[in-house]
This record gives C-alpha cells, structure tokens and sequence, in this order.
C-alpha cells in the first residue's frame, strides 16, 4: 500500500517501479548530470568557480543523500518499517526536491552566445504579457520575491495547468515547486540559496537576481510550457 | 539590589493594537541596546537599535573565521539586520521594545509578524559573536561540564549530538545549547531527558532566524549555520566549518557566565511562582493582568528536520 502509493507519486519522481521492485531488489540510483555548457560560460553573470562548486559539490551532494534516503526506504518498505517510512520523508523532500531544482535551474541557464537571457517568443511570450503585463513586470516581481524570500528557497515561474495561467511562487530550502500544488510545473526556477551567489555578489542577493536575466534560457521555458499547456 | 528586584519582577502589559499581552522579561545575558534618540525636530523620543561590534578584532579569529567573513557577516548582514528592523519598528507599537520582547511578540504563535526576521537576527548574531573567542576551544568546566556530563552521557557526546544538529538543518538557520527550565518541548530538540523532567540542557535545530527565545528556553550558545557564515571561508563544507567552531572558536567562559544566569533565573522565577500558588491559596484575589507565569510558549511547527515555511 505504501509502496504503490510512493512508485505513482510523481512528486518525488521515484524512479521505483512497483512491478520492478517485486521481482527483483535492484533500486535505481541518481547520478550528477552533465552540465549542458562550461562552468565558465555564464561569466560574467555568474562565475566560473560558483557553477562549478554549485554543480560538482551541492548538486553532487543532494543526489549522494537522495540515493542514500533511497536505499534506506527501500530496506525499510522490505522489512515493513512504517515509522522509518515517515520518517525518512523529510530528507527525501530535501535531497530528492535538491536534485529535482538543480537539474532544472542547469537548463534554465544558457551561455549569452547560445541564445542566454533572449527573451521568450511565441506562446510562452504572450502568455508572460497576458499574465503579467510585460516581460519587465514578470522580471519585477519574481526578483522582489526572490529577494524577499528569507532563508534559502526558490522562486519560480510555473504553469497552473489547472487554471491554465502562469503564476510566480517561491518554496523553501530545497521544495520543489510541485510542494505549492499539484497542478504546478516548473518553467523557471531561480536558485536564491546564498551559495548560488555568494562567492560573487556576497550579501547583495537582488545584484544577483539583477544579472541572472543575462543568462536565463528563455528557449527551453518555452518548449516546456508548449509542451505542457498543448 | 534594584538590579535583582527588577530580574524578579515580572509584568504583563497590552500593546493595543496588536491586542498581544507581553511579557517583559529581562535576560540578563544580554545587554540592553537601545539607545533613545531625541529628535530635536518633532520632539518625538524614537528606540533605534544599535549594531553592536563583536567583543574582539575582526580579525581575531583568524585562521579559523577570516576576517572577511566578519567583514561582511557583522559588517554587512548584521548590519542589514539592525537597519531594516529600525526602518520598521519606528512609529510603531513595537518601538521602544527590548529585542527580546519584539521578538516574542513578533513570532506570534510560529505564525511570524514582519519585524520577527529582523529583530529575531539581530538579537542571534549578537548572541552568535559573543559565543566566541580568539583561542577558544576545548573543554568546558564545573557545573557547565557537569550539567553536560550529566544531560549528554560524556562531553564527546554532547559535542557528536551538537555537530549533528548543526549540519542536519536543512537549509538556512542555527543550532543551540540551551538551558530547558519550562515543561515545554520543542520537535527538533535533542531532549536527552524525558519530558516531564526540566532544568536541563538540551540541543536544539531552528529554521532561519527563529531563536529558542521563543519557547522560553535559556540559549547558551549558538553556531549560524546560514551559508553566508562559513561560505567565503569553508564553502560547501559545513561539516568542517561546525568542527572549526567546536574546536576553536567556543567561548565556554561565556556558555558558562549565562548558564550561570540562567540557573538564577529559573530559580527566580520559580520562587515567584510558589509565592503566587500560596497568595492564591491563602485566597487573596488575583490580578487578572498578573498571570503571566503561565507564559504561553509556541512550540514551532517544524518538524524534527526544520525545514521552514
């Protein structure tokens, strides 16, 4: 019961197969993706040393402890441990949301020389102006959201595919959006954890936020929210 | 002796419009700092917080916290901290509080006011320099080490259980020792003895800028674990930046002088507590404002992994 419950959760995205699972023990693991650019090719919006640190050593680290939740929960379904179950919810929210966010904010990043920070055409551009007014006001709110966000956290651009309108939300520490509700897809995520920036811009997060524009990949947004608003 | 009268009285007022009773308190570990300002324009008598510097150089505690670190942690982050919350305090009911009251008040049941964030880190980096020195390190000793011996099972523990909660806040917040005289347990502590029995040192995890003022618990020393305290100087390691700080940096001398406080506290609140239960029942009327040793005390929503709304 649990475990079906868990396998059809697309929330975590479990990649643990119920049918799988029965027949054999083997449990997927997760292992670090590739970055799809240079750690130095955001610069200078964003340095070299943080991409690389940010992707080598957090990222790396949520998939470690994800991987390690996961083999725990697998041991403790086998041997019918609910209270182990439960228990290890929270770091398989933190550590599993950690390698979900990451694997979509390398995405949300390009090279400016690879189309980095172009503003958005066709479907996903006229729903930011029918939504939020213009380009410039969705910009506005989501960094003075960003900024306002205390603590670690995100703040995101979604689609509710429910109501079928885009909307601007923020999680903590390392929830993944789909945690503010289950109609909610990520298009853009923008990491405002001190260590997405702080080698660089220190203290001063909305700098951060300022520039971040410059390299955001407005392309794969788009192919996202075509994708999931057809 | 005006001093020790003021620690033991305890009183409740209103703040009108927020329509919240407030205990004021005095905790002695801290000094007051507030400074009153008189606008020679308006006339208007305004609190403003100050920005206190840490008790030694910055760069003191070099190699183990640089001096950069401190630069931008007081310099900068405190500093942000005290500035926004004097923008936000003034004009209104909350001005002329202590800290500790602002944030008692601000927290508001774990369903935060505005002005908490603010108040709540200014008063835990104040806390946070003070629980540090140059050359600092080792091993506690008398009734702190005991107390520790007593609570953790042995000093090696307490530090393994200290570490622990230190790295596991996930995300953005601080871990504590505290000294636990009320009947209150909070989710994300350490609690190394059973509920029922208080007066004891327990560890405890808090999201953010959430203090364990707030659940009326004695702080006795504190490690920020927000990124922005050791990224400059450990980046990603956490782990090693906790170790730096038990083995280097720890003022015991300081945990020891608010144990110290904290333990006359208790006592004295107790003795104020059995002086009431007797005038009530030698069946003299009670002050219907004067009932504030039943402190209602919040327990933060969080669970025992702390991670934040």
């Amino acid at each position: 019961m649990a475990l079906r419950s868990l396998a059809t959760r697309k929330t975590l995205t479990l990649a643990l197969n119920s049918t799988r699972l029965a027949q054999s023990r083997a449990l997927q693991t997760f292992s670090l993706p590739d970055l799809p650019y240079d750690y130095g090719a955001l610069e200078p919006a964003i340095s070299g040393e943080i991409m690389q640190l940010h992707h080598q050593k957090h990222h790396q680290t949520y998939i470690t402890n994800y991987n390690k939740a996961l083999e725990q929960l697998h041991d403790a379904i086998q041997k019918g441990d609910s209270s182990t179950v439960v228990k290890l919810q929270s770091a398989i929210k933190f550590n599993g949301g950690g390698h979900i966010n990451h694997s979509i904010f390398w995405k949300n990043l390009a090279p400016i020389r690879e189309g980095g920070g172009e503003p958005p055409h066709g479907s996903l551009g006229w729903a930011i102006d029918t939504n939020f007014g213009s380009l410039e006001s969705l910009i506005q709110k989501m960094n003075a959201e960003g900024a306002a966000l205390q603590g670690s956290g995100w703040v995101w651009l979604g689609l509710d595919k429910e109501l079928k309108k885009l909307v601007v939300e923020t999680t903590a520490n390392q929830d993944p959006l789909v945690t503010n509700g289950p109609n909610l897809v990520p298009l853009l995520g923008i990491d405002v954890w001190e260590h997405a920036y702080y080698l660089q811009y220190k203290n001063v997060r909305p700098d951060y936020l300022k520039n971040v524009w410059k390299v955001i990949n407005w392309k794969y947004a788009s192919e996202v929210y075509e994708k999931e608003s057809a | 002796m005006a001093a020790t009268t003021s620690m033991v009285t305890s009183l409740t007022f209103t703040i009108p419009s927020l329509g919240l009773r407030l205990p004021t308190r005095s905790y002695p570990c801290v000094k007051p700092q507030r400074r009153f300002v008189r606008k020679a324009a308006s006339n208007v008598i305004t609190a403003t917080y100050e920005l206190k510097a840490p008790p030694y150089p910055l760069n003191a505690l070099e190699p183990h916290m640089s001096r950069e670190t401190l630069e931008y942690h007081w310099g900068k982050h405190h500093r942000t901290y005290v500035e926004n919350l004097n923008k936000q305090v003034v004009g209104t009911d909350l001005e002329g509080l202590s800290l500790e009251d602002i944030i008692i008040v601000t927290y508001n049941k774990g369903d935060i006011l505005p002005a908490f964030n603010n108040a709540a880190q200014a008063w835990n980096h104040d806390f946070f320099w003070e629980s540090m020195k140059p050359g600092g390190g080792g091993k506690p000793s008398g009734d702190l080490l005991d107390l520790i011996e007593r609570d953790f099972g042995s000093f090696e523990r307490f530090i393994e259980e200290f570490k622990s909660a230190a790295a596991t806040q996930f995300g953005s917040g601080w871990a504590w020792l505290a000294y636990k005289a009320n009947r209150l347990d909070v989710e994300n502590a350490v609690n190394p003895w059973p509920s029922e029995k208080d007066k004891k040192l327990v560890i405890v995890k808090s999201p953010n800028a959430v203090n364990p003022l707030v659940w009326d618990y004695f702080p006795l020393l504190t490690i920020d674990v927000w990124e922005h305290a050791y990224y400059l100087d450990f980046q990603n390691q956490r782990p090693d930046y906790i170790s730096v700080f038990m083995e280097k940096l720890v003022s015991w001398e300081t945990v020891n002088t608010r144990l110290e406080k904290a333990k006359a506290r208790a006592a004295e609140r107790e003795m104020e507590e059995e002086r009431r239960r007797k005038e009530e029942e030698e069946g003299k009327p009670t002050n219907e404002e004067d009932d504030d040793d039943d402190l209602e005390m919040y327990v933060d929503n969080d669970n025992d992994d702390s991670e934040a709304e």
